[in-house]
C-alpha cells in the first residue's frame, strides 16, 4: 500500500467515481429487470388487445386461422412440472437425509455432494439429447407392452428427464437445512428411546420442513421454465394432451419451437405474450421460494 | 412403549436406512448413464479434424465443430465483457450497503432475474438487439446469455464479501487508505476466490445454454467471427444436428456433447482447484 502522506485519504474524485460507480451498478439491476418486464409487456400488447382474458382460456392454437390460446401450454406445463416434481422429491429427500444426517463426512458424502453438484452443471440440451436416444426408445417399448399408441415422447417422458434435472436443487437445501436441525433436539429423542428412523420422521423432517419445501419451490420454477430438454423429448403437439403419455407443449417449449417461424406481428407477439406468463408465474413462485428461506434464515 | 415391538422397530429403522441409500444412489444413477452413453457414442468421433473442420452438407462423411467453437468463445466473451465489471459493482454495493432501499429492490432483482427463464432472456434479446439490428448475430445472443450470468456473479460477489472479516477493512482504513482503494485492493483480492468461482459457474452455465440462442445466435453453417452475423454455438449445434434424421449428424451431435460435457467438467474441476488454491482461511 503507497498510501502517501500528503494524499486526503477519504475524498478526491476516485471516490467519488467509485461510490457512484458501484451505486450505478446496483441501480442498473433494477433498472434491467424493469425493462425486462416492460418490453415483455411492450411487445405482447397487439396480442393482449386482441384475445383479452379469453387468451387463457382458448383451446386452439392455430397460426393460419389467427386464433390463439394458451390453455393446451399452461396445462402442459403444469402437468410435466409437477409430475416431475412429484418423481423428484423422494429422491430429493433421500439425498438430503443421506448427506444432511446419515454420512454428513467423509468419502460417501462427498461422493453424493459431488454428484449432485455434476448433474445441476450438465447444460439441458444434453439431457434433452440423451432422452431422445435412450429413454425415448424405452418408454416407447413399455407403450407397445401397455398396447398405447408407442408415441415413445411426450408428457411422462419430459416429466422424467425434467425431474433428473431438477433433483439436484431440491437436495442441495434439503441437506443443508437438514444438517442445520441441532443436535440436542436429535439427543432429546434418542433419550427418549427413538431409533433413527423414527428420529428422522418425527424430529428431523419436521424442524426442517420448511427448508426443503423451500428447496422443492426452487426446483418447482426450475421445472417451470426448462425448455431444451422438454422441447426435445415432448412430442410439440399444439393441442390438449389425451394422456400422459400422449405429446404435449410446453409454455417455453412452444416459443422455442415457433418463434423463428412467427412473421405475422399477431402471432409473434401471441408467443411473447406467453413468455410474458411464463416469466410472472415463475417470478412468484421463485418470490415465494426466497420468502420462505429467509424466514428460515438459511440465507441465500 | 412394549418391548415386543422393539424388533419390529428396529427393521423398520434398517428399513428405512437402507432405502435412503438406495435411493441416493439410483437418483445419481443418471449421470453415469449420461455419461457413459455420451462417451461411448461420441469419444470415437473425436480427432483433430473434428476441432479444426466446418460442418459439411447432409450426406458427406466427416465435418467438424470448428465453427460452433468459435462460436461459443464469442458468445461467452460477449457476455462476460460488461456482466463481470457489473456484477461486481453491484455485488459490491450490496455487500457494503446491506440495508435500504435500493439495496432491497436491487436484491429482490438480481432474485427474480436468477429465476427467469432463459427463454425468456432469449425473448429480450431478440426484442432489444435482433429487431433494432434487423438479423440474427452474435451480440444478440451474447446479450440475452450476459443477463442470465449477472444474478450468479452479483450473488457470488455479495456472498464473499460479506465473509471477509471487517478487521481487515478497518485496519486498511486506519492506515488513512481511501475507502475505494480499501475495497479495491484489500477487500476485493480477499474475497478473489469466491468472485472466480462464481464467474466460472456461471460461464460454465451459459457455455451449456441454448434457449435464448435459438432466436438470437441463431446458429451458422459457416465460420464466422463477426458479432454483427448469426454464429453457431456447441449447444445449439446439439440441438439442431440430435433433431434431425441423418445419422452422420447424430454423430457429429454425440462427439459435440462429449466436448461440451468435458469443457463443463473441466470447468468444475478448476472452481475447486481456484477454492483450494486461493482460499482465504480467516
Amino acid at each position: 500500500m503507497t498510501t502517501r502522506p500528503y494524499e486526503r485519504p477519504s475524498s478526491g474524485w476516485q471516490e467519488s467515481a467509485f461510490q457512484k460507480g458501484i451505486l450505478l451498478a446496483a441501480l442498473a439491476i433494477v433498472v434491467l429487470l424493469g425493462a425486462v418486464f416492460l418490453s415483455l409487456l411492450f411487445h405482447s400488447k397487439p396480442s393482449i388487445w386482441a384475445f383479452g382474458a379469453s387468451f387463457v382460456f382458448e383451446k386452439t392454437w392455430d397460426p393460419v386461422s389467427g386464433t390463439f390460446g394458451a390453455i393446451p401450454f399452461l396445462i402442459g406445463t403444469l402437468l410435466t412440472s409437477f409430475l416431475a416434481l412429484a418423481i423428484c422429491v423422494p429422491f430429493a429427500l433421500a439425498i438430503s437425509i443421506f448427506v444432511g444426517e446419515y454420512f454428513r463426512t467423509g468419502m460417501l458424502s462427498s461422493l453424493v455432494k459431488n454428484v449432485t453438484e455434476l448433474l445441476a452443471g450438465i447444460p439441458s440440451v444434453i439431457y434433452g439429447f440423451w432422452a431422445l436416444f435412450v429413454l425415448v426408445p424405452i418408454i416407447r417399448s413399455i407403450q407397445m407392452k401397455l398396447g398405447i399408441f408407442p408415441y415413445g415422447v411426450g408428457i411422462l417422458t419430459a416429466s422424467i428427464i425434467l425431474a433428473v434435472m431438477i433433483i439436484p436443487y431440491a437436495a442441495s437445501m434439503g441437506g443443508e437445512v437438514i444438517s442445520l436441525v441441532p443436535s440436542d433436539i436429535k439427543e432429546a429423542a434418542y433419550s427418549l428411546g427413538a431409533t433413527r428412523q423414527e428420529m428422522i420422521t418425527k424430529v428431523i423432517l419436521p424442524y426442517s420442513r420448511s427448508g426443503i419445501l423451500a428447496g422443492i419451490l426452487l426446483a418447482l420454477g426450475r421445472a417451470l421454465g426448462e425448455t431444451m430438454a422438454v422441447t426435445m423429448v415432448i412430442g410439440n403437439s399444439n393441442l390438449l394432451p389425451s394422456s400422459l403419455f400422449g405429446p404435449g407443449n410446453t409454455m417455453a417449449s412452444i416459443i422455442a419451437n415457433e418463434f423463428t417461424e412467427a412473421t405475422a406481428t399477431l402471432y409473434l407477439s401471441a408467443l411473447i405474450e406467453i413468455g410474458v406468463v411464463l416469466f410472472l408465474v415463475t417470478t412468484v413462485i421463485n418470490i415465494i421460494g426466497a420468502y420462505v428461506v429467509k424466514k428460515t434464515s438459511l440465507g441465500g | 412403549m412394549r418391548p415386543y415391538r422393539l424388533r419390529l422397530r428396529a427393521t423398520k429403522d434398517n428399513g428405512f436406512k437402507g432405502l435412503v441409500f438406495v435411493m441416493s444412489f439410483l437418483s445419481m444413477a443418471p449421470l453415469a448413464l449420461i455419461l457413459f452413453y455420451i462417451a461411448k457414442q461420441g469419444l470415437s468421433s473425436l480427432s483433430w479434424g473434428f476441432f479444426l473442420e466446418i460442418p459439411k452438407p447432409v450426406g458427406a462423411q466427416g465435418g467438424g465443430i470448428a465453427n460452433a467453437l468459435v462460436g461459443t468463445f464469442l458468445l461467452v466473451v460477449i457476455a462476460a465483457l460488461p456482466s463481470i465489471p457489473l456484477g461486481i459493482g453491484a455485488g459490491i454495493f450490496l455487500s457494503e450497503h446491506r440495508e435500504g432501499a435500493i439495496s432491497y429492490w436491487a436484491r429482490l432483482a438480481v432474485e427474480v432475474l436468477q429465476g427467469t427463464p432463459s427463454i425468456v432472456l432469449g425473448l429480450i434479446a431478440y426484442m432489444w438487439v435482433v429487431v433494432p439490428m434487423a438479423g440474427f448475430s452474435a451480440l444478440s445472443g451474447g446479450i440475452g446469455l450476459g443477463i442470465m450470468m449477472l444474478p450468479m456473479i452479483i450473488k457470488a460477489t455479495e456472498e464473499t464479501l460479506n465473509l471477509v472479516p471487517y478487521a481487515l477493512k478497518e485496519a486498511s482504513l486506519a492506515l488513512g487508505v481511501p475507502y475505494y482503494r480499501t475495497i479495491l485492493r484489500v477487500v476485493l483480492p480477499a474475497g478473489m476466490s469466491g468472485i472466480m468461482t462464481g464467474i466460472l459457474i456461471s460461464v460454465a452455465r451459459v457455455a451449456g445454454e441454448t434457449a435464448p440462442l435459438l432466436f438470437t445466435a441463431f446458429g451458422n453453417a459457416f465460420m464466422n467471427w463477426d458479432v454483427a452475423k448469426p454464429v453457431n454455438a456447441l449447444p445449439l449445434l446439439i440441438y439442431n444436428y440430435a433433431t434431425s434424421p441423418y445419422p452422420e449428424w447424430h454423430r457429429i451431435a454425440w462427439g459435440a456433447a462429449c466436448v461440451l460435457v468435458g469443457f463443463v467438467l473441466l470447468l468444475n474441476l478448476l472452481v475447486r482447484m481456484v477454492i483450494r488454491r486461493w482460499k482465504v482461511q480467516f
